[in-house]
């Protein structure tokens, strides 16, 4: 009688410990989703170099925190990071983007590649191509609950995943700013009609997206080590926005943890060759029935 | 026209609003091609004209979406041309786009608090808002519902009354009969024409129904092909020949009236 229920609870528990690794990963990519939609949201380009200044925000929090560089707290590093962060997001979009107004799209996808290739050969040149890891306070510890054992790291990604979007929520739809973003992403040309400076707005979505890149990045390297190439997470993430659906801020995050929640299951049960291109037969799957993502804005145009 | 149709009336000194000289392109195409109007305080001033005639255009420039080539437009002793769109809200200038354009997926309550974006004064805010809700009780009973889910009327009265939530000195109003029928039509101008008396809001309203505009107007304008071709007291417009076969739709051959006729004829 012992024996075989032994063996189901393992498995529950096998499951779960599954299901928190991936919702740890999941958090981040839907985090760099986030990201992604935010600017296409704002300004109907895609930034490819998304997952460039997630591995740049945590190379810069690295630089200022890892005891052979810096050496500040943790603590006071990440908040240092994300503004710096914030502040070139904003300069970015102010001194290149916004020279790209009235170009083709494409012209503007092509720019931000190229600026992702900026990030990653500055962050070479800067702290090295060797993987290095962030120290945190937290490195190392975890928490067992009932003979599940999950890393701090990864509970640290889920909290602070939650606390983000719950901030995020509050945001967009109590602040008048927030709103305006909302506005102004929804109908220009009426944005600008009210007066709201839509272009300032626009450089702000550019820096809360480089803050929200750096946020995903301090995560991703507290769980790992980080090197230059690791900006290239952003093109699985960027399989995560379109999944959840492009226009939609939920929609990423949810794109973000199913993909997340895939991995680990897909490596587990997959032969190891195949277990890979799961997340793109998912991507694949919702552009064949549900091209608008799972989360879509429907009735964007319904005149 | 030149600079000296300038001095013609800045002395009446009641103008809220006066245009000079004004033109504008798009891209290589002169789309106004030197109007010059003034809208004086308290009036409703309407601009008629048809597809392509300049109007919207004109608006454009007057708030800044649009940069003009030449000319001035002047309000509160100075020249606004080619400010910044939010310069213009501040100004007291706002505009009610054609097409109503709301903010779809923003609620309506939201979209009147972006009409107030320049201000920051939440209790103002706060009784212009019940105001709004005065004059379109609709707006009232939907404050939390989407406006893109709101009907074509109802869009109207919102785009009207987020309008009126940045305190407006003179409203641009840019068709707003577009697409709605002819009751509803009946019941916006009425607003319109109340809002002018009691809120002393200034209007310079385009429209290509000359009838209904030419009923709530004190003064119009005639544009066509990005001129004016005619002004006056709207009554005297409206008793006017060439109004008469203008909003009828038939068009004799008047001064360049074999070039107009062609293009209709290429369009209908």
């Amino acid at each position: 009688m012992g024996r075989p229920r032994e063996k189901w609870e393992e498995r529950v528990l096998d499951v779960l410990q599954l299901v928190v690794s991936g919702l740890a990963n999941g958090c981040i990519y839907g985090l760099i989703a986030l990201g992604f939609v935010l600017i296409y949201k704002a300004t109907e380009a895609v930034n490819f170099a998304q997952g460039d200044m997630m591995m740049f925000g945590a190379f810069v929090t690295l630089g200022l925190t890892n005891s052979n560089y810096v050496g500040l707290s943790f603590w006071i590093a990440v908040p240092i990071a994300i503004a710096i962060m914030g502040v070139l997001g904003y300069l970015l979009d102010l001194v290149v983007i916004r020279r790209m107004f009235g170009q083709s799209q494409v012209a503007v996808v092509i720019l931000t590649i190229a600026l992702g290739f900026i990030f990653r050969f500055a962050a070479g040149t800067i702290w090295g191509h060797e993987p290095q890891s962030l120290e945190t306070p937290y490195a190392g510890m975890d928490v067992r609950f009932e003979g599940l054992v999950l890393g701090l790291d990864e509970v640290a990604v889920i909290a602070a995943t939650i606390v983000l979007t719950l901030g995020f929520y509050f945001y967009f739809n109590n602040t008048r700013l927030g709103v305006a973003m909302q506005a102004a992403s929804q109908n220009q040309l009426a944005a600008y009609y009210m007066g709201i400076p839509v272009k300032r707005v626009q450089s702000l979505v550019w820096a809360l997206a480089g803050m929200m890149a750096t946020v995903a990045g301090i995560l991703y390297a507290s769980k790992g080590s980080i090197d230059p190439t690791a900006g290239l997470l952003g093109i699985k993430a960027f399989a995560a926005a379109v999944i959840g659906g492009m226009g939609s801020l939920p929609g990423a995050l949810l794109g973000g943890i199913v993909v997340g929640i895939m991995e680990p299951f897909a490596a587990r049960y997959i032969a190891a060759g195949y277990s890979q291109i799961a997340p793109y037969l998912l991507l694949f799957l919702v552009l064949v029935f549900r091209p608008h993502g799972i989360l879509a804005q429907v009735h964007r145009k319904k005149v | 026209m030149n600079v000296m149709a300038k001095d013609k009336d800045v002395k009446a000194g009641e103008a809220v609003l006066r245009i000079v000289n004004l033109e504008s392109y798009y891209g290589p195409i002169m789309a106004l091609r030197g109007v010059s109007l003034s809208v004086r305080e308290g009036q409703i001033v309407t601009v008629l004209g048809a597809n392509g005639a300049g109007k919207t255009t004109l608006m454009k420039t007057i708030s800044g979406v649009m940069d003009p080539e030449k000319g001035q437009i002047l309000h509160g002793g100075r020249d606004i041309a080619g400010s910044e769109p939010s310069d213009v809200v501040n100004a007291g200038i706002v505009h009610v786009p054609e097409g109503r354009e709301v903010f779809p997926l923003l609620t309506v309550e939201e979209n009147l608090d972006m009409g107030a974006y320049t201000r920051h004064d939440p209790a103002g805010e706060a009784s212009d808002k019940e105001m709004v809700f005065s004059y379109f009780p609709i707006l009232k009973e939907r404050r939390a519902q989407a406006a893109g889910t709101l009907s074509g009327g109802q869009q109207q009265m919102l785009a009207i009354g987020r309008g009126l939530m940045a305190r407006p000195k003179v409203m641009l109003l840019d068709e707003p009969s577009l697409g709605l029928s002819p009751l509803l039509v009946k019941d916006i101008f009425a607003i319109i024409k109340r809002l002018n008396r009691e809120q002393n809001v200034t209007m310079l309203l385009v429209e290509q129904n000359a009838k209904v505009a030419l009923d709530v107007a004190d003064y119009g304008y005639v544009m066509e092909l990005g001129r004016i071709v005619m002004e006056g007291e709207a009554e005297k417009l409206k008793a006017s020949k060439d109004i008469q076969e203008f909003y009828l739709g038939v068009q004799e051959e008047t001064q360049r009236g074999q070039k107009r006729w062609k293009q209709k004829k290429t369009w209908r």
